[in-house]
């Protein structure tokens, strides 16, 4: 029981890191946005192990549901901008 | 080539504030602290209204801060609104995903109010709900619907208040009656702890909404339907 | 408390400050606006997981509620503070164009 338990912190820690790293390291903006969403719920995993069930839904839904929507937001527009080009066709809500 | 701030400063300055962080805490854990405020705060749960000990602390115990928080909701709320008027929004959605958020909004909005109610002894609670009221606001604003299915400004403007405004005044009332600046009589606090977390889901969905949307809501709403 | 329960602490805390810094790294290496968001928000992610260990007292004991109502505050503060930030940058972006 204590050595399953302990494999699972181990697992479940090494995700959680192992997503912050390639969240804070990803060259494109948009990826590392997702990676951010992907930590954000793996959080919230971590969060109900560690007995915070309160927590781990207000992290789902807004640490990771709304802040990834408010910066997918962003990011597209700043790829917008980047490209201007006209090349992505469904970029029509860009100012 | 070796960049001095890249590469020697910065990994330094990370090694020694992690350092500080690790040793603070470590001494945070292990230390004795005499009476925690845990056993202060679990011993009298039974007295604050409600059975799940994260709603009573942040409802009762600490409700300044709770009622501080709504106002930094509030005004963050304000300055994006400052700062312009709102994107032009999506083209309104093909019907697949129509029919998608026509199906998730009132599910969203259903499990929103379950939330709320179940937060008085489980998992949940005005944040919970609130969020899950801002997300179906998102999910229309994505679909393509003007305001993401936010009221009209003046509406809009009582709604994102609400919260701010129960709390305090529930408050106020209870500093005239004599009981003290949000201190609840044990009978009633169930019962005012429900009001001010309905107005305080409320709030909290719209202004996550409208902050969605990243300015001031278009002039002219096409219904009224609230998110 | 029980030296299983220390070692929980212990090792989740520790992980909670490793985030902070990696947070902290990217906030200062990388220029962009967004980025430094996500860092910021990845320190704060640091934070509230180093409370949250704070607050745990083992797989079958109720937690310490006090350390989770402040992480409730924070996160709807980080998603409020990153809003407005975000508003700000698309203010600043439009007065560049």
């Amino acid at each position: 029981m204590n050595a399953l338990l302990t494999l699972f912190d181990l697992l479940l820690t090494l995700t959680l890191l192992g997503l912050a790293v390639v969240t804070v390291t990803s060259r494109e903006l948009r990826r590392a946005v997702i990676l951010f969403i992907a930590f954000g719920l793996l959080l919230a995993l971590v969060w109900a192990r560690l007995r915070a069930p309160d927590l781990a839904l207000a992290e789902a839904a807004i640490g990771a549901g709304l802040s990834g929507a408010l910066m997918l937001a962003a990011a597209r527009r700043a790829s917008g901008r980047k490209t201007s080009t006209g090349e992505d066709s469904d970029a029509k809500d860009a100012p | 080539m070796i960049r001095p701030l890249e590469h020697i400063i910065i990994p330094l300055g990370l090694i020694a504030v992690g350092g500080l962080l690790g040793w603070s805490f470590f001494l945070a854990v292990t230390g004795e602290a005499g009476e925690r405020l845990a056993a202060v705060a679990l011993a009298r749960v039974p007295d604050s209204g409600v059975s799940n000990p994260v709603t009573s602390v942040l409802l009762n115990f600490r409700a300044y801060d709770t009622l501080l928080e709504l106002a930094v909701l509030l005004a963050a709320l304000l300055g994006i609104w400052s700062l312009g008027a709102a994107a032009p929004g999506f083209q309104p959605a093909a019907s697949v995903l129509d029919g998608m958020v026509n199906g998730f909004v009132p599910l969203l909005i259903l499990s929103a109010g379950y939330m709320l109610w179940v937060g008085a002894y489980a998992p949940g609670g005005a944040f919970q709900a609130g969020a899950l009221l801002g997300s179906a606001g998102v999910m229309l604003a994505l679909a393509g619907h003007r305001n993401a299915g936010l009221p009209s400004e003046g509406r809009l403007r009582l709604l994102v208040a609400l919260g701010v405004f129960v709390f305090a005044m529930t408050g106020l009332l209870l500093m005239v009656v004599g009981d003290g600046f949000l201190t609840y009589p044990p009978s009633l606090a169930k019962w005012l702890i429900l009001l001010i977390e309905t107005a305080a889901t409320l709030s909290i969905g719209a202004t996550l909404a409208a902050a969605y949307l990243g300015g001031r809501p278009a002039a002219r709403p096409t219904t009224g339907e609230t998110a | 408390m029980t030296g299983q329960v220390l070692y929980s602490q212990l090792f989740y805390g520790g992980s909670g400050i490793i985030l902070v810094l990696l947070g902290l790294w990217s906030f200062l290496v990388h220029a962009p606006l967004l980025r430094k968001l996500i860092a910021i928000n990845l320190m704060g992610a640091g934070v509230f997981h180093m409370l949250v260990a704070i607050a745990y007292r083992g797989i079958d004991t109720s937690p310490d509620p006090v350390p989770h109502a402040l992480v409730l505050t924070g996160i709807v503060v980080a998603v409020s503070a990153t809003a407005l930030a975000l508003a700000f940058g698309k203010r600043l972006d439009q007065d560049d164009d």
